[in-house]
């Protein structure tokens, strides 16, 4: 198994948010985390790449068979888990170029071939996130995770704020993320976070999870599981968890 | 005795507006004096290392003119380009009998302790004067070196920039590696005239013990710009300054960009001020300061004097230790109706949020730290040439390197 998380209870400023969660996500494999908004989706992907607001009070997360429940963040980004946030921060002064400098080009491509397939050119030279829109932030995130080349990719909502014409560009980057052009050799594996299914069109997606509450409530075939949320609501989850 | 003289002499024990009072009879008016260099040779490894680190060439090559006092001898003076004049501040005032229209015209001899002290006991300095029209294609280099132990250094300066000339400047100041007490006084003027573009890029590089008190006035005239970047990161006793610009014709424009770091046992009172009288002038001061330790008042005043100008002044600190204290001191004066003037100050630390994001980029703690100290610092400065930016920046990049 890649990642196996086991009873992860997680406070974020003293309140409990993730109450005994379970998820195990093997090589190759790309899971779907639902939920409502609050529902603690944000925080299990922060709390595996081990934010320190995020307080792990019970439970344990393995990856790769290491305990990393308490290890440094960037320790984690090195074994191979890697992220793409909502709202990353602006950094200024520091362009998104500067960044890139600073990793080690794990990838097949190079990082002007990566640059031209996202077409960000123009954006390498300014502030990290400074004034970006909601597609150029989803661009920049994912142009640093193809880069970094972790085997573990959490994307917590790569299609929010982004134009249909700039989801092509993104799922198409994002299913070569999760290698799925290969199918054997598959290695990496993905915990994606979505409300539309228009990511799910291109993400292939092995296994659904339902969080409500801070608990994982339902597992199943991620397709199925949109299409009735999109019908009757996360109601009829709750409704069909009585 | 002059009227001048009379004037310094009754301003002798006037002390400064801000930042603490220096005992002058600490430091010896006297030096041995130095052989003069023509081709910048005499340096030995360590001192040239010393002066690279604040942009000073020991090789005369892409400067428009290279200038270099040591203690109070001139020991290099030579120009680089026709129409870029540069000459010792004594040669000057004699080619030019006296330059009665600009010398202490601009700073006023009695303004403290220290512009008397500069006029009383006057060393040396440089004087630039760039032609009508012409414009400096590299930069123009003057370094003032300390290396005689416990003396005052009276410098006086002066900067004229005819009609629609251009000049970049280049002043490093600094220390020999041994040296441990020393005074600075520094006065400059700078007149700069219809249309002119100066930019005056200052890279400091004191010694553990020195003592610094620059003095500047500048004057700017119709459509003339004036572009200051004042850096020192490196351990100084004291610097107290407030260099004051007086846009003075209409469209004038000033920038000053100041880059701050005090290292435990470091005081720096450093600002910059600017009037505004003329019609169309714009302004925008900006400071970036960090503490590792030292004291920090960064400064700053915008004086709006006529309608239809414009200015932002902007302070940030980082307090990047337990000791330490930053004070910004940001102030408006409108004195008519409209003016247009804004200000944002800010002090605090490296938010958490920046560093974990690069961290699960897997840079370390310290790393991502450091990108983040070193973007802070990194103002952009438009107009100044590309070799002179990438100054700046290595200087920026390896402080915030060696700062964790």
């Amino acid at each position: 198994m890649l990642l196996s998380i086991h009873n992860l209870t997680v406070e974020i400023a003293g309140k409990e948010v993730l109450h005994e969660v379970n998820l195990s996500i093997d090589h190759g494999e790309t899971h779907v985390l639902f939920g409502k908004n609050g529902s603690g989706k944000t925080t299990l992907l922060m709390a595996i790449m081990g934010f320190s607001g995020c307080r792990v009070t019970k439970g344990e997360i393995l990856f790769k068979d290491t305990d990393i429940t308490y290890l440094p963040i960037s320790e984690r980004a090195r074994m191979g888990i890697g992220m793409s946030f909502q709202r990353p921060p602006t950094i200024r002064g520091v362009k998104v170029h500067d960044l890139i400098r600073t990793f080690n080009n794990n990838g097949d491509a190079t990082i002007e071939q990566i640059v031209s397939s996202l077409n960000f050119a123009e954006f390498m030279e300014r502030d990290i996130n400074l004034g970006f829109s909601g597609g150029e932030i989803k661009k920049s995130e994912l142009l640093q995770l193809i880069v970094q080349n972790p085997e573990l990719i959490l994307l917590d909502e790569p299609e929010s704020g982004v134009d249909l014409e700039n989801i092509k560009v993104i799922g198409k980057v994002i299913k070569k993320l999760l290698q799925k052009n290969l199918r054997r050799q598959r290695v990496k594996a993905g915990l994606v976070i979505t409300h539309t299914g228009l990511i799910l069109n291109y993400l292939e997606a092995d296994k659904g999870h339902l969080m409500l509450n801070g608990m994982i409530i339902c597992e199943g075939n991620p397709r199925e599981m949109f299409e009735t949320i999109q019908n009757s609501g996360y109601e009829e989850c709750i409704r069909c968890q009585r | 005795m002059s009227a001048l003289d009379e004037k310094a002499r009754a301003a002798l024990n006037k002390k400064a507006l801000y930042g603490p009072d220096i005992d002058l009879d600490r430091f010896s008016s006297k030096s041995s004096p130095h052989e003069y260099d023509p081709e910048l040779s005499h340096f030995s490894d360590g001192e040239k290392k010393h002066m690279a680190e604040v942009g000073i060439l020991a090789s005369r090559d892409e400067r428009a003119g290279s200038f270099v006092l040591k203690d109070h001898s001139p020991i290099h003076c030579s120009m680089g380009q026709e129409g870029v004049e540069l000459l010792t501040m004594r040669d000057a005032l004699r080619k030019y009998n006296g330059l009665p229209d600009y010398w202490w015209k601009a700073v006023d001899v009695d303004a403290d302790k220290y512009t008397a002290q500069a006029s009383a006991a006057f060393h040396d300095g440089f004087f630039i004067r760039v032609m009508a029209g012409t414009k400096s294609l590299h930069p123009v280099q003057t370094c003032l070196y300390i290396s005689d132990e416990g003396i005052a250094q009276n410098i006086h300066n002066m900067v004229i920039a005819e009609e629609g000339s251009e000049l970049h400047i280049i002043t490093g100041c600094t220390t020999a590696p041994h040296l441990k007490k020393g005074l600075h006084v520094g006065v400059s003027e700078f007149y700069i005239k219809k249309g002119a573009v100066v930019t005056s890029t200052m890279l400091h590089n004191w010694g553990e013990e020195i003592i610094v008190r620059p003095r500047t006035t500048v004057w700017v005239e119709e459509g003339a710009t004036f572009m200051s970047n004042y850096v020192c990161m490196k351990m100084v006793k004291s610097v107290q300054m407030y260099p004051s610009v007086r846009l003075m014709g209409k469209n004038s424009i000033a920038r000053l960009n100041t880059i701050l770091v005090a290292p435990k046992g470091a005081d720096l009172d450093i600002g910059g001020r600017v009037s505004l009288e003329a019609t169309g002038a714009r302004a925008e001061i900006i400071s970036r300061t960090i503490t590792t330790g030292g004291n920090i008042t960064a400064r700053g005043l915008l004086i709006g004097q006529v309608p239809d100008v414009k200015a932002h002044l902007e302070c940030s600190g980082l307090i990047l230790s337990e000791e330490g204290r930053i004070r910004a001191i940001p102030e408006i004066d409108g004195r008519v109706a409209g003016v247009e003037m804004s200000h944002e100050a800010a002090v605090g630390k490296i938010s958490q949020d920046e560093i974990e994001y690069l961290m699960s980029r897997g840079l370390s703690e310290e790393e991502a730290t450091a990108l983040i100290v070193r973007g802070f610092l990194n103002v952009k400065m438009e107009g100044l040439p590309r070799e002179l930016q990438d100054k700046i920046e290595r200087v920026i990049n390896d402080t915030g390197k060696s700062l964790f």
